[in-house]
């Protein structure tokens, strides 16, 4: 007969269907409804695993999630496989595939167990203790053996194939807990209109209430009440099932984690496994409910003994029979309430065991049931071998033949969460446990958690924690009055009487942790491990406190107690990485040039967050041919790099050179118009931290680029000095970064094949260092004559959205040779130039990288005082120099040390070969080091050393002659120039002072408004308010802004380019959005006309909502990409559907 | 996550903030007439209180403005921001 512990009737599960599953590759049958646990139990199988130190042969438990024993797992397939599931957490469904853990070979007949060797190895602190034997003895013998004998599930060895999603939400009530309280919680705030949440981590919303047979809520059987109360809220209540609550994060925001698909038999492709909701909830309300705990006696771990209530579960909700002869062992009047059941189900009870001399007056209805009930009578042991047999009364009061005993040794509030609330708790001295007291969060305790036990209290208190307009009472009958239990009590030390089940800590671990001096909890915990692992001790950690309480001759409450820390039940890492994998792990962001160099072949690097292309081998080529070939086409010839990457800053107002000459360790006061200055941008202690041109476009206008890596830095740099220490300055900051693609076109033909494309700039009357606005090939370009390579060039900066066809219009000169970023990096080292982050590491003043002169004028500028500081004076600071190997052919590696006599000076900071000098160079900090040029040091290398010689750090055209070394050469017009279309869309960012906003807005036609995080609208145009002095403009605008916030004294720069709109129109954008957007999206609180900076995941975006269900995304344009395969992914993985049941 | 209230723009999400360290620590007008211990004060030296401190944040992924915050360094609560 299949599932012969099966009951004849009752249960909610459905009897018509057959579920078949495997547990050790052996073949079972349950029923949906089932979880793992019941369908084994059902089947008369007890014994699920081994214990983790001692190989104990381990049984079911408990019902629930704080299950020490029952650890299985789950073999999906397909790389899915779950290790350290809770079988009574596990739903059945048909092909399930579970393995018990922790057993060897098999789990019946398990090596550890039988060699029964571990005991003595594994005794309180055997982590420490272990450690002071021999290290010899340790490495070759117990470690091995025990890392194969102990230990839970197995990680996974493939990356997991699952996907998983997350969904910011706001609600003004969270409920932790679908049980009584929480389901009476849910009725009253749903009724004031508030949005409501609840959430529970079984299968079905309902807790207790789920196993509840005979009582009866304002007339219906518990059951009717439940059904009527859910259907009562779905629609109006977000419904969450198989849903946890796992951590408390600041000010009320609740980490869930919803169970998607790991019920279903086959869940479909793309379908997310779970979901990671991170709720920010004005109220939470704690509904969680209590554990039962276990009784600790000798061998109070065979399998076959339950916790008494969970038994009453399996009967009532799953129809499963723990047992034919049940014994039941309590110290508390809910060990009745099962027998009872029980009994009602048709299981024998051979005896109730009640600790307490009086028993209250429950004992006398189980008596008038027929029940035999011993007062004052306690387990002191079992016998049995993997199930138990009978168990031994104390006192020489017998054995008692059983096949299962149910113990209660009381209930411990659930009030993880509301610690890690930081909420304090009280201990209860009548109840011996304790319960919560104030929080400083919003949080409010409801039902079991807050120490209410019976069903008339739960509901009361639930529905009075969710703050109904109108109150209510509840109308219960078939309820058994159940008196307080007795307080956890100490249980005398023995070597088998299991404290923690899962680590298999005893009373005598604990005994002797406490004899050696561990009297605090915290130093107990870790020292005996009890509490510790994937329960968290849920059903052992008061049993401990109690225990170490008696032995150390305390009162419990001055034990302490130890933290509660989330997660409250394991989390997998898929949930907390979300859809952060793979291709949306951050942004990729893609240069303007990206899809040409792709075509061309070229090999990319990662530059932050960009890719950039590192060189562009043609077939046969390896790297160092291909990047020697680009070099030499700049030095002698011209070379076409993609620069777009560089950070830009447009510096606008009448006090933009003034606010620079504070920023930049160079004077821009007395730089012309048309001309360029490179700067070194120190932090105020004095150390790089970036560096760029400056270059003047009018009096009132800088543009100014920085690093790749330093842009979005430099930026905050700058306001933060602007905003807090130079409030003064009428100068504002416009990032152009996305807005400008930058070419540089390098090489002595570079002025020849510029010209071909560009008919209003003088480029012969353009010095070194200067810069001048015209077209190029048509499109209106900001022409730099700047060098990083030491050769006369050009850096053009165009439009983004346009640059491509400028690039190909360069190309098809047929001239410039396209090079990477690493013949970038061998051009510059060969003249010296550093780089910030490889030269530089937040420790070198501009004098280690040889700008000794910095920093000697009278002005003041961020970071000039700090170099002074004596220790920026000593000569034996290390100092930016040149290396040249003995043998020319070595490289040497970029961060190896650089020793002299046996004492290393400084470390090598970039290393090529130079195929313009036909041999390796170095960079190098060391110590004095321009004081050593000339002499010899080494470089220790895997096989010898490597000898070099110290030289100044330019290695090519020391003089700088070759700047402006131009080689006339006639370059290919193209016969057709491209025809750009016109903009769809102008861009403005605006920034300006109040006094200025009328003018201006009627300059352009649209209102700058005030109210913050609003946009106005006229016509075509909108204003859309970004801070207190910025707007983004958008429309359709043919004006010159330079001249408008000249006349005006404000800052007005172009961006058109810089972003891209993406719109998202549907009902479910706002849900869509918050799967990446932390802000509260409901129409109420982000109305219509709303618009903000905010982060869309990791990229900064404009969000401006423009109808009810239509939202306007303005995206930096390389973020673009990054947010769309975000919403496709959003689209893909999952719609709107919760609010089921 | 903290939520944390913007004096422009209300409350926001943490992530959308830059933490800019103690508030108050004003950049000598002549850095040069400062000796050696104060601009070593004014660089690195802070209160580090256990308790209330009074602290800088801007909103960086909102309407970018720097502004002072009191937070309690104990139980992470910000009791109250405003404008410089
Ligand atoms: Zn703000």
């Amino acid at each position: 007969m299949t599932q012969p512990f099966r009951l004849d009737d009752g249960g909610r599960i459905d009897r018509a269907a057959v579920v078949h599953f495997r547990f050790d590759g052996r073949a079972y049958t349950g029923h949906p409804g089932d979880t793992l646990a019941s369908a084994l139990l059902a089947n008369g199988v007890h014994l699920v695993g081994r214990s983790f130190k001692y190989h104990r042969p381990r049984g079911v438990l408990s019902a629930g999630s704080e299950e020490p024993n029952a650890l299985v797992t789950v073999d999906r397939g397909g790389g899915r496989i779950a290790p350290n599931l809770r079988a009574t957490q596990v739903e059945l469904y048909d092909g399930l595939n579970a393995t018990s853990q922790n057993r060897f070979p098999s789990l019946r007949w398990d090596f550890g167990a039988a060699a029964g060797w571990f005991g003595p190895l594994l005794s309180a602190g055997f982590y420490y203790k272990t450690f002071l034997w021999p290290p010899s003895f340790w490495a070759l013998f117990y470690e091995p053996a025990i890392r194969a004998a102990a230990g839970l599930g197995r990680a996974p060895v493939v990356a997991d194939p699952d996907c998983y999603t997350q969904q910011y939400t706001h609600c003004e009530v969270l409920i932790v807990g679908a049980g009584p309280a929480g389901i009476a919680a849910a009725l009253a705030a749903a009724s004031t209109g508030a949005r409501v949440m609840i959430c529970d981590e079984q299968t079905e919303l309902g807790g207790s209430l789920l196993s509840e047979t005979t009582a009866t809520i304002d007339g219906k059987p518990a059951a009717t009440w439940l059904a009527e109360s859910l259907d009562s809220l779905r629609g109006r209540v977000t419904l969450l099932p198989r849903t946890t609550a796992f951590g408390w994060y600041p000010d009320n925001m609740i980490g869930l984690v919803e169970r998607l698909t790991d019920h279903l038999p086959t869940p479909e492709a793309d379908q997310p496994r779970e979901r990671l909701w991170l709720v920010r909830a004005r109220q939470v309300i704690l509904a969680t409910g209590a554990i039962e705990r276990p009784l600790v006696f000798p061998n109070n771990d065979r399998p076959g003994t339950l916790l008494a209530d969970a038994a009453r579960s399996y009967a009532t909700r799953w129809a499963v029979a723990p047992g034919r002869a049940v014994a039941i062992a309590t110290n508390d009047d809910s060990a009745y309430r099962a027998a009872i059941d029980l009994q009602r189900a048709k299981v024998e009870i051979v005896a109730i065991l009640d600790q307490r001399r009086r028993p209250g007056p429950i004992a006398d209805i189980a008596r008038a049931a027929g029940l035999i009930v011993r007062a004052g009578a306690r387990v002191e042991g079992s016998v049995g071998r993997k199930r138990i047999a009978a168990l031994r009364v104390a006192n020489g009061q017998g054995t008692i033949d059983c096949d299962a005993l149910l113990m209660s040794g009381g209930w411990t509030p659930t009030v993880h969460l509301f610690s890690q609330s930081r909420g304090k708790l009280r201990f209860d001295p009548v109840l011996g446990v304790y319960l919560p007291d104030v929080s400083p969060a919003r949080v409010r305790c409801a039902g079991a958690c807050s120490g209410v036990f019976d069903l008339t209290g739960c509901l009361d208190s639930g529905y009075a924690a969710g703050e109904a307009s109108v109150p209510r009472t509840f109308v219960l009958d078939g309820v058994a009055a159940l008196g307080a239990s007795l307080p956890p009590e100490a249980a005398p030390a023995h070597p088998l009487a299991f404290v923690d089940f899962q680590n298999d800590v005893t009373t005598n671990d604990l005994s002797v942790a406490a004899q050696e001096g561990f009297g605090a909890i915290e130093h107990l915990k870790r020292y005996t491990t009890t509490g510790m692992a994937t329960d968290q001790g849920k059903t052992s950690n008061l049993n401990a406190l109690a225990t170490v309480a008696g032995l150390t001759g305390r009162a419990l409450p001055e034990v302490g107690l130890t933290t509660f820390r989330p997660p409250y039940t394991p989390v997998t890492f898929g949930t907390l990485a979300g859809p952060a994998r793979g291709a949306l792990f951050e942004p990729i962001r893609h240069a303007p040039m990206h899809d040409w160099a792709v075509a061309q072949g070229a090999v990319f690097e990662d530059v932050g967050t960009w890719k950039r292309a590192r060189y562009f081998p043609q077939p046969g080529e390896t790297m160092r041919e291909a990047v020697s070939r680009e070099c030499l086409a700049v030095r002698n010839a011209c070379g076409i790099l993609d620069a777009s990457t560089l950070g830009k800053i447009e510096v606008v107002g009448p006090d933009a050179a003034a606010f620079l000459d504070r920023i930049y360790a160079v004077n821009v006061g007395s730089l012309p118009v048309g001309r360029c200055r490179y700067g070194l941008l120190l932090g105020e202690d004095g150390f790089v931290r970036d560096d760029g041109v400056i270059a003047r476009l009018a009096a009132d206008r800088f543009h100014v680029t920085t690093t790749t890596g330093g842009a979005a830095w430099v930026l905050h740099h700058l306001e933060d000095y602007l905003q807090t220490e130079f409030p003064e300055l009428r100068v504002w900051l416009t990032s152009t970064t996305e807005h400008w693609a930058t070419i540089a076109l390098q090489g002595p033909h570079s002025r020849s094949i510029l010209e071909a494309l560009t008919d209003d700039a003088n480029l012969r009357e353009m010095p070194h260092m200067s810069v001048c606005e015209a077209r190029v090939a048509g499109i209106p370009a900001r022409i730099f004559r700047v060098s990083f390579t030491g050769e006369a060039g050009f850096e053009i900066a165009v439009p983004a959205g346009q640059a491509r066809l400028v690039w190909d219009a360069l190309i098809a000169t047929g001239t410039p040779t396209p090079y990477g970023t690493e013949a970038m990096h061998v051009l510059r080292a060969e003249k010296g130039f550093f780089i910030v982050g490889q030269e530089t590491d937040g420790t070198v003043i501009p004098d280690d990288l040889g700008f000794g002169r910095v920093g000697r004028g009278k002005r003041d500028f961020v970071g000039k005082r700090s170099l002074q500081r004596p220790d920026m004076l000593r000569p034996d600071r290390r100092q930016l120099v040149g290396l040249l190997t003995e043998d020319p052919a070595d490289v040497p590696e970029e961060g190896a040390q650089v020793v002299l006599d046996g004492v290393g000076i400084g470390h090598v900071t970039s290393a090529y070969f130079s195929a313009t000098l036909g041999r390796s160079i170095a960079l190098a900090l060391l110590a004095g080091g321009r004081a050593r040029i000339g002499e010899g040091a080494s470089i220790p290398a895997k096989d010898g050393s490597v000898a070099v010689r110290i030289v100044a750090p330019v290695f090519h055209d020391p003089d700088g002659q070759r700047l402006d070394s131009h080689i006339t050469r006639l370059a290919r017009r193209p016969a057709v120039l491209p025809d750009p279309a016109p903009r769809a869309t102008t861009r403005l960012i605006v920034r300006a002072p109040a006094s200025a906003l009328g003018a201006i807005g009627l300059a352009l036609g649209v209102l700058l408004g005030t109210v913050a995080n609003r946009a106005v609208r006229a016509r075509e145009r909108a204003a859309l308010w970004l801070g207190p002095d910025e707007w983004l403009v958008m429309g359709d605008f043919q004006l010159d802004e330079r001249v408008i916030g000249l006349a005006h004294g404000a800052s007005l720069v172009d961006v058109s380019d810089r972003f891209e709109t993406i719109e998202l129109a549907d009902a479910d954008a706002a849900w869509r959005l918050n799967g990446f957007c932390a802000l509260d999206l409901a129409p109420h609180t982000f109305p219509v006309g709303m618009c903000t900076r905010t982060l869309f995941g990791k990229a900064e975006i404009v969000l401006w909502r423009t109808g009810m269900t239509v939202f306007r995304i303005e995206v930096g344009r390389s973020f673009a990409g990054y947010v769309r395969a975000c919403l496709a992914g959003a689209d893909r993985g999952f719609g709107q559907d919760t609010g089921g049941n | 996550m903290l939520l944390i209230p913007c004096p422009w723009c209300g409350p926001r999400p943490e992530n959308e903030f830059h933490y800019g360290g103690e508030a108050g620590i004003v950049r000598p007008v002549d850095p040069a007439a400062v000796d050696d211990a104060a601009w070593a004060a004014y660089l690195y030296h802070r209160t580090n209180p256990k308790g209330l401190h009074r602290e800088r944040w801007r909103h960086q992924f909102g309407c970018g403005r720097f502004f002072n915050a009191t937070r309690d360094t104990v139980t992470d609560q910000i009791t109250g921001t405003a404008k410089p």
